[in-house]
């Protein structure tokens, strides 16, 4: 392949990508800004970030939010991995085109609308809202992502090794967890990846179903900024898009690694 | 007294093997039963009214066509299906809601199944581990069966770094490595190249004949099935067509499907003039003079239409007219030659425009004259070399 990039296709790739990205650039920029007015740039500094370390408020925020995420997460690919199992493994059950469009809903589903109906359940059972309710509405925005990765692995899966490890005297139960799970678990952990930065960011559902004492990241620098921007939310934004980023890369090579070496031994 | 059989003792057919047949003797109990067994799938019918005995340490296979059922008949002595009507029973035991996990079978897969994430030792030793055997006896029985297939120096290594080959060992030697009562082995040799396949044959049967196990072969190549049998059930739409030795499969087969199926042979249609001297008369329409079949088993009346299978190499092709004493001469001319090295084949054009084959062995490297194209040849077989199928 010689053929050489043309100036409109630069053009629209570096306008594409500037499109996408030049806000978050400036914000990371902004965030090294050592000037207190967020729009003059007044030198190199990491003070915000020191002064983000101080914040208590801020810091609260962050430990609620990372706890929020990794339990959730953590359901969420329990669960997402049951459901793909299921779908992939018992063949044509009655419901199953209904249950695999109803697992993926959320994904298509307006947060606004995942957020009010998941409030409107919690207040009906009469659940105090707070930390476990967020994590709860997390687990079901998140399960549907775990399931779509999961079962794409368990596509590719060669039946004939959870027979042969029958056959060669492993229960059902051992099976799945000497053979199946081992196989499967790159895709499960990029799964896992993918619900714990969906959770870690999101503001939406959050908002919708916190309560006292349960303030996560994105409800606090949403709060702060209302109240007037501050370089110490650039600082604390810019470590979130870094975890969000090294999720998503992570998530992505594991899934892909994993089907790419299903393939492999298959041959 | 009934009249003595032509073929007794001491005319066997096919080739000598050894002095093996626990299915001639009325006395012994088969190891493996299947009583009228049926297996469906929704409405199609895998397996149909079976029944089949297999005794200990016969190396049995299963041939067929594919989509006759033969895998799925494995599958059910390995316990991955159960059937919808009959009984399975091994030594004397009902497999009845028996789970593969529980049956004292193993089965080495098609696609080997080597398990991707273990070493070519921890694959071996994943059956005996689930048996809970101490640590020192895994070793060591991992240790036997790493030599019994040459892999010792491989044992470290993945399945993703073997050779085709090589993966088909570890198969075997994982499959084998808890020595079942029975072991099952889905076309083992069918990803391996041509050269590969025909040494490992007679390792298999080496094996098999080593340890003295039962084994259960699953294959669609007759050639590979006729080299490692002591018997063949060749199945068809779900049926048992025929169970005997890869000699009486060749020699005496029952049905046209069976004679078309295992090797090549050429098919002559007529009808039944009568039986003399024990010999039977068919009146074709490929020959100017009734055929004498010498085929005593035969139980047929005047008049019925029957199918003569001759095999290619068992027919000679001359170019001299045979004298009037000859018996099964047809005329033709010659279509086709090809020259193998080891075999010529000829392709005779009758008459009727019947194409026959027939297959010299060139025993001399130099042939005075050697028949050519469009001549005009006689083809002779001997009454004894033709096989009368009922249609």
């Amino acid at each position: 392949m010689t053929r050489r990039l043309s100036i409109f296709n630069v053009t629209s790739l570096v306008l594409g990508f500037a499109f996408l990205y030049l806000p978050i650039l400036l914000l990371v920029v902004y965030s090294f800004n050592s000037s207190r007015l967020v729009t003059v740039w007044g030198g190199f500094s990491t003070q915000w970030y020191g002064a983000l370390f101080r914040n208590q408020a801020l810091m609260e925020a962050a430990w609620v939010t990372l706890r929020i995420a990794l339990l959730s997460a953590s359901i969420a690919t329990v669960l997402g991995t049951l459901a793909a199992l299921a779908l992939t493994r018992y063949g044509r059950f009655p419901g199953r085109t209904l249950f695999t469009g109803m697992v993926y809903a959320p994904m298509v589903m307006p947060e606004v609308i995942t957020g009010l109906s998941l409030l409107l359940f919690f207040v009906a059972i009469d659940l105090d809202r707070g930390f476990w309710t967020i994590t709860l509405a997390h687990t079901t925005l998140t399960m549907c992502f775990v399931t779509v990765v999961v079962q794409a692995r368990l596509m590719t899966f060669d039946r004939s090794l959870e027979e042969a490890a029958m056959d060669l005297g492993a229960p059902p139960l051992r099976t799945f967890f000497s053979v199946t799970l081992p196989l499967i678990a790159p895709s499960i952990v990029a799964g896992f990846l993918l619900a714990f930065t969906l959770s870690l960011d999101d503001l939406v559902v959050a908002s919708f179903n916190t309560g006292p004492g349960a303030t996560t990241l994105p409800i606090r620098i949403y709060s702060q900024v209302r109240l007037g921007l501050s370089p110490e939310i650039n600082a604390a934004s810019t470590i979130l898009i870094g975890l969000v980023t090294l999720g998503v890369i992570s998530a992505t090579l594991l899934s892909k690694r994993s089907v790419l070496r299903s393939r492999r031994n298959a041959h | 007294m009934p009249p003595p059989s032509r073929q007794s003792a001491s005319a066997s057919v096919g080739a000598v093997r050894r002095a093996f047949a626990p299915w001639a003797d009325p006395d012994a109990k088969p190891l493996i039963r299947f009583e009228n067994v049926t297996k469906r799938f929704g409405e199609a019918v895998a397996v149909d009214h079976l029944t089949l005995d297999i005794f200990e340490g016969e190396f049995f296979c299963l041939l067929g066509p594919s989509g006759c059922g033969k895998t799925t008949l494995m599958r059910m002595l390995a316990g991955f299906e159960f059937p919808t009507e009959g009984v399975i029973t091994l030594a004397g035991q009902s497999l009845e809601g028996v789970p593969p996990y529980r049956r004292p079978v193993n089965m080495m897969f098609q696609s080997y199944a080597l398990f991707p994430h273990m070493s070519v030792e921890k694959n071996i030793a994943f059956g005996l581990r689930q048996d809970g055997l101490p640590k020192s006896e895994i070793l060591d029985r991992v240790g036997e069966m790493l030599r019994l297939v040459q892999l010792e120096k491989l044992a470290k290594r993945y399945p993703s770094q073997l050779s085709g080959g090589q993966r088909q060992r570890v198969a075997l030697a994982r499959a084998l490595a808890k020595r079942p009562k029975v072991l099952l082995l889905d076309e083992p040799l069918g990803a391996l190249d041509k050269k590969l396949r025909e040494e490992t044959q007679f390792e298999l049967m080496d094996i098999q004949h080593e340890l003295g196990m039962t084994f259960v072969v699953v294959t669609h190549d007759q050639e590979e099935a006729m080299t490692m049998a002591d018997r063949i059930a060749v199945m068809d739409h779900g049926r048992i067509v025929q169970v005997a030795t890869p000699g009486e499969i060749y020699e005496q087969p029952k049905t046209r499907f069976i004679a078309e199926f295992v090797g090549d042979v050429n098919i002559l249609e007529g009808h039944v003039q009568g039986q003399e001297n024990g010999l039977w008369h068919v009146k074709s329409p490929s020959a100017e003079m009734p055929l004498t079949i010498d085929d005593p088993d035969e139980v047929l009346h005047s008049g019925q239409a029957v199918a003569i299978a001759v095999r290619p190499e068992k027919m000679v092709v001359q170019r001299e007219k045979p004298g009037p004493e000859a018996v099964n001469v047809l005329t033709g001319e010659v279509w086709d030659i090809g020259y193998l090295g080891d075999w010529t084949v000829y392709r005779i054009r009758l008459e009727t425009g019947e194409i026959l084959r027939v297959s010299c062995a060139n025993v001399s490297r130099f042939v005075e004259s050697p028949i050519d194209w469009d001549e005009q040849v006689y083809v002779t077989f001997a009454p004894g070399a033709a096989v009368i199928l009922a249609e």
